[in-house]
């Protein structure tokens, strides 16, 4: 009954903490502008069965692709086990689901390969992200935070399965001996290899195990499940939003800005009437100065990145040395936007800490690199959209504070002036003929 | 050279299937001239009705776009699509993929909608419906390189189009380990192109022509005048400009052919 209680309480702060975290996480990416993305449902839907569900682009590269999936399914349908744990937590009930027989026997016997999969995958990305020095997983800005909680995600997972494991080889051996409420229920292909090491065991000592390893493991999910929001891991739920609302163009198009042209046709026709001014409306800036100036998909991308470095390992700039890594484009739109939504709630709404994301998150070095080849939205295992960002910042320092590189100044000069971006007149555009 | 323009036509009252988008590297730069000039002679060769702009014509935009003066590229684009629409303009061809990407992704948003091709595209219709023939010729059996341009593979997925014309030379096509949507730019792209790179332990055209060089090619072929400054300047950086030609699939056709 005690237990029971306990139980409740746990589940009922971590369900809280979780949902209060995951508002502070919309709330933030709704501090991005407004933009409307409801085109073309049904190509969305087939994007994200692809990309998403069936994660096609993770598979480029086969052997982090496939033990990555194993991961992903082993996660999923290992918590319907949990539904079971939280089914016997609020009820004081033991393998409640038993019930179900053959099919029982047969999801706990999935659970404990899929288990034993996943223990083996993270143990094998614990040890190539820390012993083989992957060039991506080391660069500049995998500072030892990004490491600390990509190595604090991985122990988690390898500490959840062998907790579920150590559980099921106690809760074997109990079976074995008909021991109090310990009914003969689930197959235990994986745990009873590993039931030896405990064979000896008093079954008191048994029980205590078992219980500890039960309580561990729903415990820790609960702290997982609130972890998640405060590290990069939250692609586990924001992969599939992100990936629906992802950029169904060509690669090659950017966005055309809609105030701007509003202006240049006012410049090319004078004779047009004005667009209405919405007199209360806060003046709009062009291109992005701080992380407010994005919009809510370019936050949600960055909500959306685990970091795995994929389109930093084929940016042309950063293999070829220079200071952009379109990664930590997006770690810094992430942790800027959160640093927003942490001021909001400590200092309110009219409180300006003097910082933006140009400048002291990203330098113009950086943003001046960019080829715009599309080579980071290709690797993008999630459609995550660097370019768009490095563009809107382009457009704030070239729009706003007019501080282009000189020779891109030197550039529009001269398309301004003569229609070609070198200094050519209009009139010899034809004398290649002769 | 048989070059009309739009305006001459119009005033002999007759209308070309293709506007050819020259651009601006391939009126102004004096390497990508001699593409524009292979292009028209297989447009000749062929019997495509085609006129230009000629004086007319003005920068899409693109690298204004790319460079974030925003500004700018829709004072280009509003003005050329207006040029265009004027000269009741409905098929475009272009040997640039940066004007191809631009008028056939970005004008439409802003009013001008155009059927736009890349010239790969044209020449592989070409050779598809038999009005050219290739008879292998000079480059038969040469070891060619294939460097995909960003913004026809990756920004507008045409992969195939080059390649199949090249594979019409007889030639031996290699690809590099990067190639297709792996493809690795050359440097130019963002308006790089007008700017010195960006400090770095490497120029990207260097590591591109590297890459190239490595399956030791009689040809590097590109498909843009931008890719064709870069990978030139990279094979030159390796002393290599004797021994490797660095030609666009218009040249190598028209070389081919003897046009």
């Amino acid at each position: 009954m005690i237990e029971s209680l306990i139980f409740i309480v746990l589940l009922a702060a971590g369900i809280y903490w979780f949902s209060k975290n995951i508002r502070t996480l919309i709330r933030n990416i709704k501090l991005g502008r407004d933009v409307v993305i409801n085109d073309q449902p049904g190509l969305r839907w087939k994007t994200m069965a692809m990309v998403a569900i069936g994660q096609s682009k993770m598979m480029v590269r086969p052997v982090a692709g496939f033990f990555h999936i194993l991961i992903y399914v082993g996660f999923v349908i290992i918590n319907i086990e949990v539904l079971e744990i939280i089914l016997d937590g609020i009820f004081g009930t033991h393998r409640m689901l038993a019930f179900m027989g053959a099919f029982y026997n047969f999801l706990i016997g999935s659970f404990e390969i899929l288990a034993l999969g996943v223990l083996l995958a993270c143990v094998l990305f614990f040890c190539r992200r820390n012993f083989l020095k992957i060039k991506r997983f080391w660069s500049a800005e995998m500072s030892s935070w990004p490491r600390s909680d990509a190595n604090i995600i991985l122990i988690s997972e390898i500490a959840l399965m062998t907790a579920f494991l150590t559980m099921n080889a106690c809760d074997m051996l109990l079976q074995q001996q008909n021991y109090s409420h310990y009914i003969k229920a689930g197959s235990f292909p994986v745990s009873s290899l590993i039931a030896p090491i405990f064979a000896s065991l008093q079954p008191t000592t048994l029980v205590v195990i078992e219980r500890f390893c039960w309580w561990f493991h729903i415990i820790g999910i609960l702290a997982f499940l609130n972890y998640v929001p405060y590290s990069k891991h939250m692609h586990i739920f924001l992969a599939f939003p992100n990936v629906y609302f992802s950029k169904l163009l060509p690669k090659g198009t950017l966005n055309n800005v809609t105030a701007v042209t509003q202006e240049v046709k006012l410049m090319l026709d004078p004779t047009l009437p004005p667009p209405a001014v919405d007199a209360n409306a806060a003046p709009m800036r062009f291109g992005a100065k701080d992380v407010t100036d994005l919009t809510w998909k370019q936050l949600l991308d960055a909500y959306s990145c685990t970091e795995c470095g994929r389109c930093t390992s084929v940016c042309p700039a950063n293999i070829t040395g220079k200071k952009l890594s379109p990664r930590k484009i997006m770690m810094d739109t992430r942790d800027r936007i959160t640093e927003v939504g942490i001021n909001l709630d400590k200092q309110g709404a009219n409180y300006d800490d003097g910082k933006s994301l140009l400048g002291n998150y990203i330098t113009e070095t950086e943003l001046w690199a960019c080829t715009t080849c599309n080579a980071c939205t290709d690797a993008c295992p999630v459609n995550i959209d660097p370019v768009s960002i490095i563009l809107d910042l382009r457009r704030f320092v070239v729009m706003e504070q007019s501080a282009a590189p000189a020779e891109l100044n030197g550039m529009f000069t001269k398309i301004e002036n003569n229609q070609a971006p070198w200094q050519f007149s209009p009139a010899d555009r034809l004398n290649w003929k002769d | 050279m048989n070059v009309p323009t739009l305006a001459s036509m119009l005033a002999e009252g007759k209308t070309p299937e293709y506007l050819f988008w020259v651009g601006c590297a391939g009126s102004f730069d004096q390497r990508a001239q001699k593409v524009t000039k292979a292009l028209v002679k297989i447009l000749n060769h062929t019997g495509v009705s085609f006129a230009v702009l000629g004086t007319e014509e003005s920068c899409t935009g693109d690298p204004a776009k790319r460079a974030g003066n925003e500004f700018l590229f829709q004072m280009q684009a509003l003005m050329n699509i207006q040029l265009l629409q004027g000269y009741e303009v409905k098929k475009i061809v272009t040997a640039c993929p940066h004007c191809f990407n631009t008028i056939k992704n970005e004008y439409p948003d802003l009013g001008g909608t155009f059927e736009v091709i890349h010239h790969s595209m044209l020449l592989q219709q070409l050779i598809n419906s038999g009005k050219l023939t290739i008879n292998g010729g000079t480059f038969k059996g040469k070891k060619v390189v294939f460097h995909d341009p960003c913004y026809l593979g990756r920004a507008n997925d045409v992969y195939e189009a080059p390649r199949e014309v090249i594979q019409k030379l007889d030639v031996a096509l290699s690809e590099m380990h990067r190639s297709r949507a792996k493809g690795l730019c050359c440097g130019a792209g963002g308006a790089q192109m007008f700017k010195e790179p960006e400090p770095g332990s490497k120029d990207v055209n260097v590591e591109r022509a590297e890459e190239a060089l490595e399956l030791n090619p009689n040809v590097i072929a590109v498909a843009c005048p931008f890719c064709m400054t870069m990978l030139t300047d990279g094979v030159k950086n390796f002393n290599k400009e004797d021994a490797v030609q660095v030609l666009d699939i218009a040249e190598l056709i028209a070389q081919a052919e003897e046009l």
